[in-house]
């Protein structure tokens, strides 16, 4: 079989696919006005070919993604909900698109409203008393949430604070994100019910921890039952409690962050609030905090007067810019257009059904793999694949299995307390239909790890490629196309 | 129930029957009552779809835009011509509903298009590797500052004080909690100025960051500082705007060890400020010590090629808190634009839209410096934007200007005090000569 | 799995190769086999310092990075540059595969090293 054909090699020489205007005006030598010397002597190696090569070239690779539009996608930990198409059509209104973020303030007053009124939104659902929507994604956020932590704690004094405390169950991201702030990662065991070990966080906590980062649903899709008793620990050193959004869409309508005792957090808005992955981004990942830290959020804040939005920029004890501009403005109004669709009733089923969804499917995998934590679980859960590695099937194999029936793979290998993890995040959007039919793939692979192991580790057999040899791109690392002529 | 939530009354009941409870709040049990939510969300009253959408097009309609207006607003988003085919292609929801490529065999279509995407970043800035693209140019500029003093286990950089404001902001905010030392040099005629530089490098420094074209719109003349930099053991990081790398030479060849920018100028629309994309390339030496995804060509088990996420121990997911950095998404959707863009453009269009910039720029330069009491700023080589002392404040200019449907460009002044009455105008490929012309005359008469 | 009659092993795997002041330092075949394909391995530069138990090198494979540790103190002398274009070869031949050459400090930290016989039971235990 031919391999397939980069945009590079279908480039011919003199091939064209612009369209671009005269020069209108006297055009005059690019070397007498810049300097021969900054000049380019030889062109970047662009390709040349024609609009229909662009087009089909790109459609055709479209077509070898999963994707939610096409795909039953139960991505642990990435919410990958339907993407409301009207959400898709009303952000690109060109009084969106086409606004210079330098444009003065009275010629972006409807973006200014959205930004404001979303805060409103927001902070009612996270409980939470004001939010920036500068940072970008949601591990920008988690470091914008830190910022604001150390900032807090400088100011009073308490500068020496220097260790986070993260458990053992978190995203990478969370002690990653410490360490680009200059903090210390104290690593939190779980406990046999897959939450927070109290016991051992007391062990760890003492007058140098800045801060907890909890996600809540936790990664193991459970509920920290005794977050009360976790936020009095902290609290009761000084310490603040930093939520990670991710998980948010559990709990919409039925408990606010805010209220569990957190003083910072995120939003994962391409997570809960449906804006589209984007095969990795644009994401959008908005910081909440309570009162006494709205002074160390990013400038600027949007602020209305006399019926008129405006930029805050004059905050003494902001940490200042984390991005430039005002975040991701665009994913922002798909998420806007989320809310106001749904309203209360609408969020609150979201998470309801979510969670449904998530202990319906979990009841009927049980019985085929194993469940290391056997408790109601939230939105999502995890299973091992442990009973299928005694045939020598791994997680990796089952994921890469069900790809052969049309289904993306789960989350694998996360979190990292659980061996052959398996990581299945149904989301509300599906149907009961696709989960019965996703449940008996799930046990048909069971049954072939047992009888025809072999089946599962050659697969996939009928996706765009066969297995990829991960080792050798990593030995011999290929970053970029280069002419074999 | 919503429409976008399948499950029935009758599914609801049978799901309930299967898992063994009597209702979905038995399945909350585990959130403790105290802080259970016992009252409905205070949320507007759902829209439906045509409410909805009347109430963002009237919100939308509250904002001028770049297309109801001339554009000569720039300062680091520019108004350049976005291809039709650009906006087919993303909208393909193969691309903007899946996620990160974590399964190639099912990923393929953006993991070629990322793939597809670093190499032209390489070709545009002849450095030999590039990431999937980070949160957008200022970010990348404090990603690479970081790395950098990582990689020399140093504390100080030195950054031009012609970089973006922004972007200075944003690296100032990273490295304040990291206890890096920012030094700014200044600039002299709109350059940087070697004097100040030379001054203050030393060998505590661990980079030296300049911005061409920079904030001023000036291409800075930078043979000799590579050399210079790594004199003093430190990294040079470059700054540019990859649509004036069609015309002028790449950062490689004055030994630039990491190159960032903006992408947004490659196809993406302005969108009051974000989504943009940032893109990070480096030298062969650094590559393993990059932040961000990396995609990487391989073969399959039937020796085809494709290719899979590579070089992943530097991230987050597996090192932790011992990762090049905590970053996890990129702007993949955006990328995808730029290399959709730079595909259309190709390597005469892109040649062409630079041309176009200079062109243009500096007719729109000259038509303004007749007007009576515009004067130069600075006297060095600018690609599409430039400075020019109007001698008043040019918010009042750009005020009086809208009502022509003019945007008028940056006042620089709020960046720079020392040049009050100075307006940052930039010129794009858009701008026909007619517009120009009536900008000229517009000022003319206001001032 | 090999384990060489003229080498000195730590508890972290690691074997050493004694020549005089100076010794040559890499990863047994067991902790081969537990790393997987390994795609990479970092190397510190010649004139850096380590005390016993330092990390001076980290082994990656594709999903994972570990860390080696120096089971003695000493300045690097010679790096195995090898390994950086053939990482394979710490699978394919370990004991031929070394990562550093130290120039040791204090000879009397080498006592603490176990031998062949010693390291061989260490290993059966681990995997009990």
């Amino acid at each position: 079989m031919k391999d397939r054909k980069l945009i590079f090699e279908l480039s011919r020489e003199g091939r064209r696919g612009y369209s671009l205007p005269k020069c209108d005006v006297p055009e005059r030598d690019l070397g007498e006005l810049l300097g021969e010397d900054i000049l380019r002597k030889e062109d970047p190696r662009l390709p040349e070919v024609s609009e229909l090569d662009v087009i089909r070239h790109y459609t055709n690779l479209s077509q070898l993604n999963y994707s939610v539009d096409t795909q039953f996608y139960p991505l642990g930990s990435c919410t990958m909900k339907y993407n409301p198409k009207i959400n898709e059509d009303v952000a690109k209104l060109e009084g969106f698109t086409d606004v210079h973020p330098y444009q003065s303030e009275e010629t972006v007053q409807g973006c200014l409203e959205l930004l404001y009124n979303m805060e409103t939104l927001l902070s009612e659902i996270t409980g939470m008393s004001r939010i920036s929507f500068q940072p970008a994604a949601g591990a920008h956020g988690e470091l914008t949430g830190l910022m604001i932590i150390k900032a807090y704690h400088e100011n009073r004094g308490e500068g020496h604070r220097h260790k986070i405390i993260v458990p053992d169950s978190a995203h990478g991201t969370n002690p990653a994100s410490a360490m680009m702030v200059g903090y210390d990662v104290v690593e939190v065991q779980s406990d046999e019910r897959g939450c927070v070990d109290i016991e051992a966080l007391k062990d760890v906590v003492d007058e140098d921890v800045a801060g907890l980062m909890l996600t809540n649903p936790n990664t193991l899709g459970l509920f920290e039952e005794n977050i009360i008793q976790i936020s009095e620990i902290i609290h009761g050193v000084g310490g603040l409690l930093y939520y990670d959004g991710a998980n948010l869409n559990a709990i919409m309508g039925m408990a606010r962050p805010g209220d569990m005792g957190f003083d910072v957090m995120h939003l994962n808005i391409h997570k809960t609030f449906s804006t589209p992955h984007g095969g990795g981004g644009p994401g959008s990942g908005p910081v909440g905090v309570k009162e006494d830290l709205i002074p160390f959020l990013p400038v600027p804040m949007v602020e209305k007067k006399d019926n008129k939005y405006y930029f805050d920029y004059d905050r003494p004890l902001s940490i200042g810019k984390v991005k430039t501009f005002y975040g991701n403005f665009n994913v922002i109004v798909k998420a806007y257009a989320y809310i106001l669709s749904m309203g209360a009733e609408g969020l609150k089923a979201v998470s309801q059904n979510a969670v449904l969804n998530a202990n319906y499917l979990m009841t009927m995998l049980k019985e085929y793999y194993d469940l290391p934590y056997d408790r109601y679980c939230m939105h999502e859960f995890v299973l091992s694949a442990k009973k299928q590695k005694n045939f020598d099937v791994s997680a990796m194999d089952i994921a890469k299995g069900l790809i052969d029936y049309g289904f993306h793979p789960p989350t694998v290998y996360f979190p990292m307390i659980v061996k052959e993890a398996l990581m299945i995040e149904p989301t509300e959007t599906e149907s009961k239909e696709t989960l019965d039919i996703f449940a008996r793939v799930m046990a048909k692979l069971s049954k072939i790890a047992e009888e025809a192991p072999h089946k599962l580790k050659d697969s996939p057999h009928r996706a765009p490629m066969r297995r990829l040899d991960e080792t050798r791109a990593a030995r011999y690392p290929i970053l970029r196309w280069e002419n074999e002529g | 129930m919503s429409r976008y939530i399948p499950n029935t009354h009758a599914d609801v009941q049978k799901m309930l029957d299967k898992i063994g409870v009597s209702s979905i709040e038995d399945l909350f049990i585990d959130i403790p009552k105290e802080v259970f939510l016992d009252r409905d969300l205070d949320l507007p009253e759902p829209m439906w779809e045509m409410e909805l959408q009347s109430h963002m097009e009237e919100l939308s309609k509250k904002n001028e835009t770049v297309k109801r207006n001339i554009c000569f607003l720039g300062a680091g988003a520019y108004d350049h011509y976005i291809p039709s085919v650009v906006g087919h292609i993303v909208g393909r929801s193969e691309f903007y509903t899946s996620y990160t490529p974590y399964q190639p065999e099912v990923s393929q279509g953006t993991l070629q298009a990322m793939f597809e995407y670093q190499t032209m970043i390489c070709q545009l800035t002849g450095m030999y590797a590039a990431n999937a693209s980070v949160y957008d140019g200022a970010t990348a500029l404090a990603e690479a500052a970081k790395m950098a003093c990582s990689v020399k286990s140093k504390q100080e950089v030195l950054i031009s004080r012609a970089v973006h404001p922004h972007s200075r902001e944003v690296l100032r905010t990273y490295a304040r909690c990291n206890g890096i030392d920012v030094v700014e040099f200044d600039y002299e005629d709109g350059r940087i100025s070697i004097d100040d530089l030379e001054a203050k490098l030393s060998n505590d420094t661990a980079a030296v960051i300049i911005q061409t074209p920079n904030f001023f719109g000036i291409l800075e003349n930078l043979d000799g500082i590579g050399e210079l930099v790594h004199g003093h053991d430190a990294l040079f990081i470059v700054s540019v705007d990859p649509i004036s790398l069609s015309l002028i030479k790449p950062p490689s060849e004055y030994g630039a060890d990491i190159v960032v920018g903006e992408g947004q100028s490659l196809g993406n629309p302005l969108n009051f400020g974000g989504p943009y994309v940032g893109f990070f390339a480096t030298t062969k030496k650094l590559t393993r010590r990059m932040p961000g995804r990396i995609v990487g060509e391989t073969v399959d088990a039937d020796g085809k090629r494709g290719y899979v996420l590579t070089l992943q121990t530097r991230e987050q997911h597996i090192r932790r808190e011992k990762a090049t950095s905590n970053i996890c998404s990129n702007q993949s959707l955006n990328a995808l634009i730029a290399a959709v863009y730079m595909s259309v453009m190709g390597r005469e269009g892109l040649k062409e839209v630079g041309n176009l910039c200079v062109q243009k720029a500096y007719y729109a330069y000259d038509r303004l410096l007749e007007i009576d009491g515009l004067k130069a700023v600075f006297d060095a080589p600018f690609f599409k934007e430039f400075v020019i002392d109007i001698g008043k404040p040019a918010h009042e200019l750009n005020r009086a200007l809208l009502d022509y449907d003019i945007i008028g460009g940056y006042d620089i002044s709020r960046d720079y005090p020392e040049l009050e009455g100075s307006w940052l105008v930039a010129v794009t490929e858009k701008r026909t000569k007619r517009e120009i012309d009536m900008l000229a005359e517009k000022v003319g008469e206001l001032l | 799995m090999e384990i060489k009659e003229n080498l000195k092993y730590s508890r972290d795997h690691e074997w050493v190769k004694i020549e005089g002041d100076k010794v040559y330092i890499g990863i047994t075949d067991y902790a081969q086999d537990s790393l997987g394909d390994v795609v990479f391995v970092e190397l510190p530069e010649v004139g850096d310092t380590f005390d016993a138990g330092d990390d001076f090198a980290v082994v990656e494979s594709v999903k994972a990075a570990s860390d080696i540790y120096t089971p003695v103190s000493g300045t690097v002398v010679e790096i195995n540059e090898e390994l950086e274009n053939m990482p394979e070869m710490v699978n394919e031949a370990p004991y031929e595969s070394w990562f550093i050459a130290l120039e040791i400090d204090d000879p009397s930290e080498l006592d603490s090293l176990m031998d062949w016989e010693e390291y061989q039971k260490f290993c059966e235990e681990e995997e009990a």
